[in-house]
């Protein structure tokens, strides 16, 4: 007697690996950890976490040209106050490791964070003469 | 539609348009939908103004040879690094210029930078728009959008611009720069949206060479526009009728 396995027709064998695939699949997707991100400095943020979480990429693009192309300075959206509020306090910095703010999301979603390319992602960083304190 | 829909709708507008005067900025119209509010009302959110032009006057007969004070200040204001070990590739927004007329032997020293053009060659050719003028005639390039490809740098008269070779990592927070983009003197914007005047500058008057002035050449009250009005000025390849910004005194 031939195996149950070999009696089923190939279009069959393949429906049967797609169903034990997504039994596998919530198994593996439980089995990666969210990421644990300390607020170094809780308070108010400028939107709900469920607004920043979505759309902050979005504010933050929009503000960036109305501050670099047309020079408005103070707005409510800045990355300077997302990095002033969010640094980790041992390191002073949104990177470093997947504990920080920015990187640990960052990370977990696999998006990759350019800002930190030009933008100063640390505090404490000596101010220059411009900056009011 | 029937009047209790009727009085719903206004509710639901009443309570959002109450939730936006509360500050709050974000709407939920929808799941997923949102209405968001900038507060642009806010002090210095005004802008660049299209009826300021900012210049500067530089006077030769009062900056001194060998004097660096400028260039110190720039490179600690906008976080400039040259301690990569390849000078030749570190960006220079500032240099010091010193001229020797053969004929009479009279030694002139002068600050060198970007001119900040009415008409920037830098700004014609940049394939993506990322080098681009300011309403208050500031010529920055946008590194949200420059590509590197070093046409300005090619294009501009004043070899004004800097490429960035290597990876930063001590910039200001006021200043971004990074790897791969174009640069050069931004007049100290982040300054000049404060009130204040550029850091060069401020270093040339506290160094009591007061040979650097900076100011609006549209207001005719300034200082600035009273000096090019009554004293002779020049600017440095006038002949290519780019209008700069930043004039001279004595050369």
């Amino acid at each position: 007697m031939k195996p149950l396995l070999a009696t089923l027709p190939a279009r069959a064998k393949q429906y049967l690996f797609i169903a034990l695939l997504c039994l596998a699949a919530p198994v593996s997707i439980a089995g990666v950890p969210k990421p644990v991100l300390t607020i170094e400095n809780p308070g108010e943020c400028v939107a709900p976490p469920e607004v920043i979480r979505r759309t902050h990429m979005d504010l933050l693009q929009h503000q960036r040209d109305k501050t670099l192309r047309e020079g408005q300075r103070g707005a409510r959206i800045s990355l300077n106050a997302c990095i002033n509020c969010h640094a980790s306090k041992s390191t002073g910095s949104v990177l470093g490791s997947n504990e920080n703010f920015c990187q640990g999301c960052h990370a977990y979603v696999a998006v990759k964070l350019d800002c930190f390319e030009c933008h100063q992602p640390r505090t404490g960083i000596a101010k220059a003469t411009g900056v009011k304190p | 539609m029937s009047e209790s829909e009727q009085s719903g709708r206004r509710a639901f507008l009443g309570a959002t348009a109450a939730a936006a005067a509360a500050g709050l900025g974000f709407v939920a119209l929808a799941p997923g939908m949102q209405l968001i509010k900038f507060a642009e009302a806010k002090a210095g959110m005004a802008g660049a103004s299209s009826k300021v032009r900012w210049g500067m006057l530089i006077d030769t007969t009062r900056c001194a040879t060998g004097c660096t004070d400028c260039v110190t200040a720039c490179a600690t204001e906008n976080a400039i690094d040259p301690g990569s070990g390849r000078p030749g590739q570190s960006s220079q927004w500032i240099r010091k210029i010193e001229l020797k007329e053969q004929s009479t032997g009279r030694e002139i020293s002068l600050p060198m930078m970007c001119q900040h053009c009415a008409d920037p060659p830098c700004v014609d050719v940049c394939p993506t728009g990322a080098s681009f003028k300011r309403a208050d005639g500031i010529v920055l390039v946008d590194r949200h959008t420059c590509i590197g490809c070093r046409y300005c740098m090619m294009a501009c008269p004043y070899k004004a611009r800097s490429f960035v070779h290597e990876t930063l990592t001590q910039q200001n927070p006021e200043v971004p720069r990074g790897k791969g983009c174009v640069e050069s003197c931004t007049l100290c914007v982040q300054r000049v949206d404060k009130g204040q005047e550029p850091a060069c500058v401020e270093a040339c008057s506290k160094g009591d060479h007061t040979a650097m002035l900076f100011g609006d050449l549209n207001n005719p009250t300034s200082e600035i526009a009273r000096r090019i009005a009554t004293t002779a000025s020049s600017q440095v390849r006038a002949d290519l009728r780019l209008d700069p910004g930043v004039r001279y005194q004595g050369i």
